[in-house]
């Protein structure tokens, strides 16, 4: 099946569709709010934008709901105890990280677009591909996989250097974490290194996934003013549709 | 067409029972697995739904009813690719042989029944080779449904497939779930190659079967320890009540 272009402006709010089976017996009609998507890499200011957009559509008027990875009633907890150990492999991990995705889906992001709120995902399904690709999986089971999940209205990837996403995420926690540094990769036993590959390996497949997705590439070394702007202007067209 | 584990050149073998709740499965495999410890083979057994981890948050939400078709299916897959990657595919790259009571069949009808679009699945657990010998244990529905039903009072809710609201009364949607996943394992007999076995005969009679087929299948002289490993001492028997609970709950 050819995918086309998700670009908020191209398409117009009767055009919802899942990326695959998607979920059984649910009216796409029924689904009146919208459906944004904000992803990056840990330090792409991705939380500070979402934070800057929930204030302004509130004071606009809308009703703003906020999902996120490994925020599921159903399989959180298990998942963070999982990621601790390092005990899982991949499919394993894959499949509980899809889970949380679902559980989300079905009982946040649904009703919530059922009830005409706009809701704000932290990351969606193209980081949990991304992660996964990167190391080795099936693309084919992937997209699979992911055929349960709802197109979203707009997709913004915040695209920060690797560099840059170092000195931000070392300044924040004077650290950096075993998992965004694909540590469990192997690439190189120095954490800096590994942090810098694995993250560009990351924006390659971002990069690869945007072609087929067709989400907004948005230059996230900017500043956040700048970055709030470019995301307001697309956001406002959006709404703008009836 | 997946390919079995002798096909993809694993030294070990797989076998996996798969029937309805209360087909007498789960004391077969027993059975099995115990004649074959006699015997002095490396053997390995797993059971569906019990992988430590994701255990946890099954129950979870099975108890609080969070699960939907979707996130049913997904989260048992989860327990499945657990058992797989971290237990089954390294025993049997040890050459074990490892029966499972219960293998991705159980998903394929399950979550079928549920609404979930087969294809999706199927691809979900296309990860997974085909057992080397599978057993289906078919009973009449009526025989299965009576030795579940009987003495037991309270049906728990994702069991009984009351998530699909076929009907308020719990007993009667038993009936019609468990009546259409018979019909999708029937309709996936060939296809995966079941070795359909009357469940409706007594204990020894299906074991006699079961073992002489095993035998004739597997080459079990390649599984032997070479080692003789002291005996162990003879294992407890589950409470048959509990065990078909405990299977009933996957």
């Amino acid at each position: 099946m050819k995918t086309q272009p998700a670009g908020p402006t191209s398409r117009r709010t009767n055009h919802r569709r899942f990326y695959g089976h998607g979920i059984p017996r649910v009216r796409l009609e029924e689904l009146a709010g919208k459906l944004i998507v904000v992803e990056g890499a840990d330090g792409s200011g991705r939380s500070t934008q979402i934070a800057r957009l929930v204030d302004w559509l509130e004071a606009s008027g809308h009703a703003t709901v906020q999902v996120g990875l490994k925020r599921s009633t159903l399989v959180s907890a298990e998942l963070e105890k999982a990621q601790e150990g390092n005990i899982l492999s991949r499919t394993t991990l894959s499949l509980f990280y899809a889970t949380d995705f679902a559980d989300q889906l079905e009982n946040i992001i649904l009703p919530a677009l059922k009830a005409g709120f706009i809701v704000l995902s932290d990351r969606y399904i193209y980081t949990l591909m991304a992660r996964d690709m990167v190391r080795g999986m099936d693309e084919a089971w992937l997209k699979n996989l992911y055929g349960i999940a709802l197109e979203p209205d707009a997709v913004f990837y915040l695209e920060v250097e690797a560099e840059e996403l170092v000195q931000r995420n070392l300044s924040k926690k004077a650290a950096l974490d075993y998992w965004e540094s694909g540590m469990d990769l192997g690439l190189s036993r120095d954490m800096f290194d590994s942090f810098l590959k694995y993250q560009m390996s990351v924006q390659t497949i971002f990069r690869q996934l945007q072609k087929t997705y067709g989400f907004t590439i948005v230059d996230g070394n900017r500043s956040v003013e700048t970055i709030t702007e470019t995301l307001w202007e697309k956001i406002r067209a959006l709404l703008a549709e009836k | 067409m997946m390919k079995t584990f002798a096909e993809l050149n694993f030294p070990g073998r797989l076998i996996a029972v798969e029937g309805l709740d209360g087909s007498g499965k789960s004391t077969q495999i027993y059975l099995l697995k115990r004649w074959l410890e006699a015997e002095g083979i490396k053997v390995y057994f797993s059971e569906w739904n019990s992988s430590e981890l994701v255990k946890s948050a099954t129950s979870k939400g099975k108890k609080r009813e969070l699960l939907t078709p979707t996130t049913f299916s997904l989260i048992h897959a989860t327990d499945f690719a657990d058992r797989y990657e971290r237990h089954l595919l390294p025993l049997l790259r040890a050459g074990y042989v490892v029966l499972c009571d219960r293998y991705i069949f159980t998903a394929f009808a399950r979550d079928v029944t549920r609404g979930c679009p087969p294809d999706w699945v199927r691809g979900l657990y296309d990860f997974a080779a085909q057992p080397d010998l599978t057993f289906f244990f078919k009973a009449d529905l009526e025989v299965s449904l009576n030795r579940i039903l009987e003495g037991r009072p309270k049906l728990k809710f994702f069991e009984a497939g009351m998530d699909l609201r076929l009907s308020s009364d719990p007993y009667e949607s038993f009936r019609i779930f468990q009546g259409r996943i018979l019909a999708q394992y029937m309709a996936m007999s060939e296809e995966f190659d079941f070795v359909v076995t009357d469940a409706n005969q007594n204990v020894e009679t299906q074991q006699a079967a079961v073992r002489k087929l095993v035998g004739e299948r597997i080459d079990l002289e390649r599984f032997r320890r070479r080692s003789p490993l002291p005996l162990p001492p003879p294992a407890q028997r589950t409470n048959p009540v509990e065990e078909i609970e405990e299977d009933s709950a996957a």
